[in-house]
């Protein structure tokens, strides 16, 4: 079994609002998979559907080699979720909350203590341990989360917006984490509305838009699909940019601002051919910048054409 | 592990976990069973001259209603518990531990078992301390060591049926804010029954409601047990509400429990 989640056709709605519109989609053993979507695009429904959550209105899954519909217990013994909202008892300290996790899994007694302890060892938290978790901060509360969330020592670990909320420093942890999680062989499904999220830690990301795939690949299969990069031309006055625009035919003109966008590959060959071409009309340039298609560029043109025509 | 064993041993770390919880919040525990205690006191030292010389009896006044209220006072904790038991049942499903749960390998079913056993451990050491303070106050009753014991399995029984159904109430109810209120009715029923006056002083349509209501035969079993007064069929009706109370909470709980959120 290469496939640690196989979903075809998977669809859901809630009364007569369509949120998964027959989704497909397979996750590789040991992978890290990111669905990106902007906030309702469906992300979230399919992390409670593929966690047992919520039932599918059709459409099939299979999680670690067992069908979600017919093994659901099955399911629940391989994975381990972090959702959006912490899902950590106020009430109990870290370790506490760690040993409740040991307990439901049933660890055996003599290796509860030992579970406890090493997670709160690599997720930093030895020194709040013995501290309600109502007293953490929003990083502490997260890495608890994760830590809680490991205890049974899933195969295939949802996060769903793992990050969302965290300031930078909190947030690159949570990256080495995940990474560290991955060295280990886990298979991880990542749900994210930050791109870099996704570019810094996916082996394939999958965009969704509405409740469909728009979009799937490897981050630089993505950003492939998006026709070049460009350069960014700012002009000082009207007259530059009207010669400008003349002169470089291919270049269309920024809406809001004296600039034009000349596509170009970035490289240095090309660049000095526009500045030469310029040049030799004397056409002044307040600012020239360089434009690479990043994962932005990919996103928005994916899903621009939604966003217009509705 | 055999589904009996995991649906023990789950229920066994759910209740340790209630049991922890009720400890670092203290002031609820504290609350629910002051509230009792206070209407004891009120009741007894307020209302009681008046009220014991209008029910008779040999001795008469305060001392004789002591005896006669202390078994509604008792019934009035378990329903004052159980509130306690809607409000941290709603609590949980706000927080996002319970959704954890719901995607584990564990025996759903402890989630709710969990509450209910420690919310009977509640309602127990609640009517202990009522008890006491009753004694304290003049409370004589005429229980041998038998009477005791059928009491604390009536009062077990009665905590559960009880408990189930606030789980079910905290489970229905939207909020926290609502399922503080939806146990409401629950401490003001046995003011409609025979657990203050008798119910033949009442108007007629009044009298008929509290004596067919579930907690008169709840409180003529306690009285009875507690003072030696006749029971007749009341422990049988008793019971029989208790099986039905319980069987509804519980059904009514599973299911509200097993739909998607």
């Amino acid at each position: 079994m290469t496939f640690a989640i196989t979903v075809t056709g998977l669809r859901k709605s809630f009364g007569d609002h369509l949120v998964l519109d027959g989704l497909d989609l397979n996750v590789k053993r040991g992978n890290v998979f990111s669905l990106l979507g902007a906030n309702g695009a469906g992300k979230t429904t399919t992390v409670n559907i593929l966690s047992t959550l919520l039932s599918a209105d059709a459409g099939a899954v299979r999680i670690a080699g067992h069908d979600l519909a017919s093994e659901p217990d099955a399911v629940r013994a391989s994975i381990g979720v972090t959702g959006q909202f912490s899902a950590v008892d106020n009430l109990l300290t870290g370790e506490e909350n760690l040993l409740l996790m040991a307990d439901l899994h049933h660890l055996p007694r003599r290796d509860r203590r030992r579970r406890a302890a090493e997670l709160l060892e690599q997720f930093d938290l030895v020194d709040a341990a013995k501290k309600p978790a109502s007293a953490y901060s929003g990083g502490m509360r997260r890495r608890l989360d994760l830590a809680m969330t490991l205890v049974g020592s899933p195969s295939v670990i949802f996060l769903d917006e793992p990050t969302t909320g965290l300031d930078p420093r909190s947030r690159r942890a949570m990256w080495q984490i995940v990474r560290e999680l991955v060295s280990s062989g886990v298979t991880i499904f990542l749900t994210t509305q930050y791109l870099d999220e996704a570019d810094e830690l996916a082996d394939r990301i999958a965009v969704l838009d509405h409740g469909r795939l728009v979009a799937e690949g490897t981050p630089d299969e993505l950003k492939r699909r998006i026709p070049g990069g460009h350069v960014r031309l700012r002009f000082a006055d009207q007259h530059g940019l009207d010669m400008a625009e003349r002169l470089l035919r291919e270049a269309s003109r920024e809406s809001d601002a004296l600039a034009l966008r000349v596509p170009s590959d970035g490289s240095l060959r090309a660049l000095k051919g526009l500045i030469d071409l310029l040049d030799g009309q004397a056409i002044e340039v307040d600012e020239l910048s360089v434009h690479t298609p990043d994962l932005d560029d990919v996103f928005l043109a994916l899903t621009e054409q939604k966003v217009t025509t509705r | 592990m055999s589904t009996m064993t995991l649906a023990l041993t789950d229920s066994a770390t759910m209740l340790r976990r209630n049991l922890k919880r009720m400890l670092r919040y203290p002031s609820m525990t504290v609350l629910l069973v002051g509230m009792p205690i206070i209407f004891l006191l009120l009741f007894v030292f307020v209302f009681g001259g008046t009220l014991g010389a209008g029910i008779g009896g040999p001795s008469g006044g305060r001392a004789e209603y002591v005896n006669y209220v202390t078994p509604a006072i008792i019934l009035m904790t378990i329903m004052s518990a159980v509130q306690g038991t809607s409000i941290s049942v709603a609590m949980d499903m706000t927080e996002g531990i319970v959704a954890r749960f719901r995607t584990m390998a564990i025996a759903r079913v402890s989630v709710l078992t969990g509450h209910v056993v420690g919310s009977v451990i509640q309602a127990m050491l609640g009517i202990t301390a009522v008890i006491a303070v009753a004694l304290l106050i003049g409370f004589r009753p005429t229980a041998g060591f038998g009477g005791w014991l059928a009491l604390t399995g009536v009062l077990v029984l009665m905590s559960f049926a009880f408990v189930w159904l606030a789980v079910a109430l905290g489970l229905a109810s939207k909020t926290v804010e609502g399922a503080s209120n939806v146990g409401m009715p629950l401490v003001l029923l046995p003011f409609l029954g025979s657990g203050f006056v008798p119910t033949d002083s009442m108007p007629t349509v009044l009298r008929w409601f509290a004596e067919y209501q579930p907690f008169t035969p709840f409180i003529e079993t306690l009285r009875g047990l507690l003072m030696g007064t006749p029971i007749g069929n009341n422990a049988v009706i008793a019971l029989g509400w208790g099986v039905v109370i319980t069987l509804v909470g519980y059904l009514w709980a599973k299911r509200l429990f097993n739909r998607e959120a």
